[in-house]
């Protein structure tokens, strides 16, 4: 499966990686060789196997809904990049 | 009380020793690997943070529980840790730039395990950036140096830990496998290091990169000093909904058992045409030392390992494409200094702060699981995980430990494979299964090439079965010595 510019940059857009158009070119080589390296996987034969997911099956463990966790915004918003009245601040979205 | 140079090569378990004898303080120990770490850091480039006030608190720390008749077996032993775990109060930048403001708020669950050993921490080690790499080249803070030669790599992600107890900077260090992350380094930096079965160790404040697949470990010089530490560094945690809740266990128990009788499995396909040169030459000696102790070898097959690599590099990619989403500049970490909207803040924030490799990553994980794709490459790949687990399950069934070499070559040099991602990847050839089906293994010194670089003998175990493999591991070692030299000059 190679993949084409449109790919590269739709990728990137699907990451939130700011991809120039100059770099591109590298991207599509680089990405291309590793796929070449995944495409060894394609022919094997993995009809009726179960995919695996976890090395011990495990199903998710459920706690009680209480509150077990402190309020410690002040720590952690005390390393954010802009913060105002406990929130953080974003360039605005909704016009 | 003065110290004797030699304290610079003593075990975790020989300092224990001189601390419960009372021969040295914590804070005797602590300042004579600062001062070695300020010496040799500069040329090896082990350590991101060095923060010798802080050491010695703890240190000090020790000393008064050990005056106050309250200290346990390594009270006062000092430990490095890989830049991967959050430490309150510590700069933790996963080797990146996305973190290299990046203050933690709190402990990661092996931090506090160490913390409430009274260990205190020489400082935090230098990764390839969010763990990805084989070479410690990725980082954000220049590459490590092999301290067995300084123009070759120490392996990655968990170089500077390896370098870092190889250089005898820090008696022990932890580490993080992914894909061989503590296995590979610990081999081309000539010493022991262990990655415990999927789920044994919490994975609470250890920076994500493939959940599925992350484990932490101990690197240190002994497969006895693996074990202690794994003591500390094992036990279950609710906030990781991965970890095991299991009964505790002395991870030291199996360290005196004799070989005898003991089945060790050769994988035909670890022994193909990949294993040349002295390489090959030390792991067949390995396997003569073993059978002179007592161990019998049998052949056994795991057919689908060959496809680990292919697999690893979509699975990977895939969860870190998750777990690196994160980083967007909103809560912590690099924010870039100008942007227009909020997909501009995303897209340049993390464009400037990822290195090309983590790039390279999130966007084959991007590709793999998105519409159109999802089946083809990562739903295969879960089946391939499935097969290749499958294979040992079946190996195990006759011999009760698996041997290998760790990695297909000694320590390269570096630059040497930056070129082309895919034969940097193929680095962690014989590592890989192990953590695609979740087994533990470890990496030991079994000699050296003829350019006097170390080699690594890899050990895997069943599932829960590290105790044996390190008694394995230590059998061997009272029985030769190559764990216990050290580079020129150190």
């Amino acid at each position: 499966m190679l993949l084409s510019s449109e790919d590269v940059k739709r990728i990137a857009k699907l990451a939130r990686i700011r991809v120039d158009n100059g770099e591109v070119t590298a991207y599509q080589a680089q990405l291309n060789g590793i796929f070449g390296l995944i495409e060894e996987m394609q022919a094997v034969d993995t009809a009726g196997i179960e995919p695996m997911s976890h090395a011990q099956d495990l199903f998710q463990r459920l706690r009680a809904d209480t509150v077990s966790e402190t309020d410690r915004r002040g720590d952690y918003q005390a390393i954010a990049p802009q913060t105002e009245n406990g929130l953080y601040l974003v360039p605005k979205v909704i016009e | 009380m003065p110290l004797m140079p030699k304290t610079m090569t003593d075990t975790i378990k020989q300092l224990s020793n001189l601390l419960s004898e009372g021969k040295a303080s914590s804070v005797e120990l602590c300042k004579d690997y600062l001062d070695r770490i300020q010496r040799r850091n500069p040329t090896l480039n082990a350590f991101i943070s060095v923060d010798a006030d802080r050491t010695l608190i703890e240190a000090r720390a020790a000393d008064a529980l050990r005056a106050a008749g309250q200290s346990g077996v390594l009270t006062g032993v000092p430990v490095a840790h890989k830049d991967i775990f959050c430490a309150e109060g510590w700069l933790t930048t996963c080797g990146s730039k996305m973190l290299s403001n990046f203050v933690s708020p709190y402990d990661a669950h092996v931090i506090e395990q160490f913390k409430a050993a009274g260990m205190p921490c020489l400082g935090k080690t230098n990764m390839d950036e969010f763990a990805m790499g084989s070479s410690n080249e990725t980082s954000f803070y220049g590459p490590v140096r092999n301290p067995w030669d300084t123009e070759r790599v120490p392996g990655g992600s968990s170089g500077g830990s390896a370098a870092c107890v190889a250089a005898r900077l820090a008696p022990a260090a932890t580490g993080t496998d992914t894909g061989g992350s503590i296995r590979q380094p610990a081999a081309l930096c000539g010493i022991t290091g262990l990655k415990p079965t999927y789920g044994v160790v919490s994975r609470y404040g250890m920076i994500a990169f493939a959940s599925s697949l992350d484990q932490a470990g101990p690197m240190a010089q002994t497969a006895e000093d693996c074990g202690l530490l794994l003591n500390v560094m094992a036990g279950f945690d609710t906030r990781d909904s991965t970890s095991l809740d299991r009964p505790k266990e002395d991870y030291t128990r199996s360290l005196n058992l004799p070989l005898a009788g003991l089945k060790i499995g050769l994988p035909r396909e670890f022994f193909g045409s990949g294993l040349v040169g002295d390489t090959a030459k030390a792991v067949d000696a390995a396997i003569a030392q073993l059978h002179a102790l007592g161990a019998q070898t049998v052949e056994v097959g795991l057919p689908n390992s060959k496809l680990s690599v292919a697999a690893y590099y979509v699975l990977a990619p895939a969860e870190a494409s998750s777990n690196l989403s994160r980083f967007d500049g909103v809560r912590y970490g690099y924010r870039t200094p100008e942007y227009g909207d909020l997909t501009d803040m995303y897209e340049k924030t993390r464009a400037e702060g990822f290195g090309g490799e983590v790039k390279r990553r999130i966007m084959i994980g991007a590709y793999v699981l998105s519409h159109g794709y999802y089946d083809a490459y990562y739903i295969q790949a879960q089946k391939l995980r499935r097969l290749i687990a499958n294979d040992f399950t079946d190996a195990f069934k006759q011999c009760d430990v698996i041997l290998g070499p760790t990695a297909p070559s000694t320590a390269f040099r570096l630059g040497e494979k930056t070129a082309d991602p895919v034969e940097m990847y193929l680095s962690d050839i014989y590592t890989i299964a192990v953590n695609l089906a979740g087994l533990p293994g470890m990496s030991l010194p079994c000699g050296f090439d003829a350019q006097g670089l170390p080699i690594g003998l890899q050990l895997i175990g069943n599932y829960f079965d590290e105790a044996r493999m390190l008694g394995v591991a230590h059998q061997y070692q009272l029985a030769t010595d190559w764990h216990t030299r050290t580079p020129q000059g150190i």
